[in-house]
């Protein structure tokens, strides 16, 4: 199997890089190429952008963004937000961006994975779970998708889907830990890569995650300090965890 | 040097584009008459050769081959210069380089993540589901065929245009044969 990898995930809305404040609106905390150059050379293996703006309008600047990436970071990056239809998911791809991300879209038309796969590949599609108590919320998490995370989880792998990217909504924020019961659970009912995502407060935790799904999502623990990621990479590997070598 | 970039919609041109202006090399049009031209490629097989036919690029791509002058195909541009595919149910490939693309069988597929190529040792970033079966592999990655060599035919699995330093200077050298 590849490297454990290690994604930060950068909240983007109206091309800048915001961090939410207990949901009493939104910081502007610097500039995605800035930061996403930055976490490229603190040796992250990854990025995950993910665009949060309220507005349509605001998300045609989206493609800007990942084309602006695209020029400064050489690593592979994710996009996700917004993306409803293949054409969106297309524009995001050409601009440079290497997968998108799906999550609300693929729950009210789970046709659309087979559509994004069939033309993009399986490896550019990635889907976004995110889920409390073994059930899938939708619309940031605001609402109840009705459905099981494990059978969705299988539905998207049938469907055609790359990897999926799996946040516990309980855990997330709280920086106790991943909720690794779920990732192994997930893990051995899909054969697609799982991203654990929600919980880190430490390297022990993303170490537990990467022993269970090999690749992490790193938000909250990062503070948007790229300098944090590189201390983190020093504590895994001292806990034994075979990173790679950046240089 | 100048180099030519097969556009037939099967994605990730940007990002090769990209990688080779921070080489400096000089993007042209011309596949026939570039110092080296690229097949990039992501996403299906039979859609990626129904788009190659479709602009006779197959044809001006295996009289390159023929006269010897090279030619980097990355992804699926590695698969589609073999005899064959199995994917989608079987597609014939253009005939560069003898052997067959065929479904990985690892514990996880698509295989998405940074892995060691051998020898050389250096980590390169790798998103597929198919891999050759070829005796012109030249290096391999975990068991997998990572670099193919056949003629003035090189390939790589991996994607060097997203592969940061390392890939880089994989580029670098792959242009300083051409």
């Amino acid at each position: 199997m590849p490297l454990p990898r290690l994604i930060p995930c950068l909240d983007v809305a109206d091309g800048r890089v915001v961090k939410g404040v207990k949901f009493q609106g939104l910081r502007d905390v610097g500039d995605p190429v800035e930061l996403g150059a930055a976490y490229s050379d603190a040796g992250a293996d990854e990025l995950v952008f993910l665009d949060i703006s309220a507005t349509v309008d605001a998300r045609v600047s989206a493609v800007d963004v990942a084309a602006r990436v695209a020029e400064q970071v050489t690593i592979p990056f994710t996009f996700g937000g917004g993306i409803r239809t293949l054409d969106d998911a297309t524009a995001v791809l050409e601009a440079g961006a290497d997968k998108i991300g799906v999550n609300s879209a693929a729950l009210a038309r789970p046709e659309l994975i087979e559509e994004l796969a069939r033309t993009l590949g399986s490896q550019a599609v990635v889907v976004a779970i995110d889920t409390e108590d073994g059930r899938v919320r939708s619309h940031a998490a605001t609402r109840d998708a009705a459905r099981d995370t494990i059978e969705w989880a299988r539905e998207c792998e049938q469907r055609g889907a790359g990897e999926l990217l799996v946040t516990s909504i309980d855990r997330d924020g709280t920086q106790n830990g991943y909720d690794l019961d779920l990732l192994a659970r997930l893990g051995a009912a899909v054969s697609l890569p799982v991203i654990a995502s929600g919980g880190a407060g430490n390297a022990q935790h993303i170490a537990a995650a990467l022993e269970v799904s090999r690749a992490a999502l790193l938000a909250s623990i990062l503070h948007e300090r790229p300098a944090r990621l590189i201390t983190l990479r020093d504590e895994l590997r001292d806990l034994g965890v075979n990173l790679r070598d950046a240089r | 040097m100048k180099v030519a970039i097969c556009r037939y919609g099967a994605g990730n041109v940007r990002s090769v584009e990209l990688a080779l202006g921070r080489l400096g090399a000089e993007l042209v049009d011309d596949l026939a008459g570039a110092d080296v031209t690229i097949l990039p490629g992501v996403g299906s097989a039979r859609s990626a050769m129904a788009g190659l036919t479709e602009r006779g690029t197959d044809v001006v791509l295996r009289e390159r081959h023929a006269a010897g002058r090279p030619i980097l195909g990355i992804c699926l541009g590695l698969q589609l210069a073999l005899d064959e595919s199995e994917e989608d149910g079987g597609v014939p490939g253009l005939g560069l380089v003898p052997g067959r693309a065929v479904r990985l069988t690892g514990e996880r597929v698509p295989r998405i993540g940074w892995a060691a190529v051998e020898p050389g040792g250096d980590a390169f970033w790798f998103a597929h589901s198919y891999a050759a079966e070829t005796e012109a592999t030249v290096a391999t990655s975990e068991g997998v065929s990572a670099i193919v060599e056949h003629g003035s035919f090189t390939g790589v699995q991996f994607h060097p245009e997203k592969s940061g330093v390392a890939g880089a200077r994989f580029l670098e050298q792959c242009l300083s044969r051409g």
